[in-house]
């Protein structure tokens, strides 16, 4: 799992333990956090990484609305316009996040 | 000793493996002047039905080949083959979509020079591919009549990965009564200006629209 392959790597080249693992997920990464945290569990039995907790930020869809001229909220993933003045929008600016942000390391 | 945690910034894209190869597949399509066409849906859809009549139809304007995607069997590259055109099977074991790295494998001994259009018939899911970018220029995602209007509400996160929509089954439209306002209503309400193409790769109803469609497209990538 690359998300523990990229803490290990990170990790021995401090010489250093994992104790969290800060991942963002978008609600457009088409990845669901139980199913992640569910699978990190597994996954995490097979490395040294043992004690590593993930901590998952979910990050909400934001689009850029062309009428309000700002970054809006939309009122699901099903319907992406603004959720002041329901335009359209396409332009994503956040929410197709699937990311490792930070490490917590422990000497 | 420092027993204080410390937090350290990474900012890595998990599929970072995947994405990165994905690059480099596209830099190589664009060098050979390829254009590479992501086929995403459901299974049961009419991908390959519709794939079969796309390669058909255009091998005597472009050469053409196709990669097709499946857990298991090889009855899709054996229907493709009657196209004519180079076609060749990945079998994904468990793997419920395609990776860049499996078609960085199977085009190995192909010659990209050689190809006008690469097509890539995913395997039919409309969760999973979403996230993997296979370095194509286009991601189509087919959603056929039978599937009922509200496919798009349910499987947002695919249906907003792609370029363009196109609807498959036309000709049994009348039968399931289906309900093309909605259809376009929820397409556009997950991917707000997503162009939309309605086909039957049975009658060849809108298929010269969208085979003028993608030439068009390669034009563009070329060109640019």
């Amino acid at each position: 799992m690359s998300i523990l392959d990229m803490a290990e790597e990170e990790a021995g080249r401090r010489s250093a333990e994992v104790d969290v693992i800060h991942v963002r997920l978008g609600a457009l990464s088409g990845v669901a956090k139980q199913a992640l945290l569910s699978a990190y569990d597994l996954a995490r039995s097979e490395t040294t990484l043992l004690d590593a907790q993930l901590v998952i930020e979910e990050v909400p869809v934001m689009i850029y609305c062309p009428r309000c001229r700002a970054p809006r909220g939309v009122p699901s993933i099903q319907q992406l316009s603004c959720s002041e003045c329901e335009t359209p929008s396409a332009e994503i600016l956040q929410g197709l996040e699937l990311q490792v942000v930070a490490l917590e390391l422990r000497r | 000793m420092n027993s204080k945690p410390r937090i350290i910034e990474v900012r890595k894209n998990i599929l970072k493996q995947n994405d990165e190869i994905a690059h480099t597949l596209r830099m190589r399509f664009q060098d050979a002047g390829v254009f590479v066409v992501n086929l995403v849906s459901s299974p049961g859809s009419g991908k390959t039905a519709f794939l079969e009549a796309t390669l058909t139809k255009m091998r005597s304007e472009f050469r053409v080949a196709a990669l097709v995607g499946d857990l298991a069997t090889e009855n899709d590259a054996n229907r493709l083959a009657r196209s004519q055109v180079p076609v060749r099977q990945i079998i994904t074991g468990t793997v419920c979509h395609l990776e860049a790295a499996m078609i960085e494998k199977n085009l190995a001994d192909w010659n990209l020079r050689d190809l006008d259009f690469l097509f890539i018939e995913n395997v039919g899911n409309l969760v999973c591919p979403a996230s993997y970018d296979l370095g194509e220029n286009l991601r189509v995602v087919l959603m056929s009549v039978t599937e009922g209007e509200d496919k798009p509400l349910k499987y947002p996160t695919m249906v907003n990965s792609a370029d363009i929509a196109v609807i498959t089954k036309t000709d049994l439209s009348h039968a399931v009564e289906f309900d093309w306002p909605a259809a376009s209503k929820n397409l556009q309400a997950v991917r707000p200006g997503i162009q939309i193409l309605r086909v039957s790769a049975k009658t060849g109803n809108g298929m010269d629209e969208w085979l003028r469609f993608i030439a068009s497209q390669r034009v563009n990538a070329t060109a640019g």
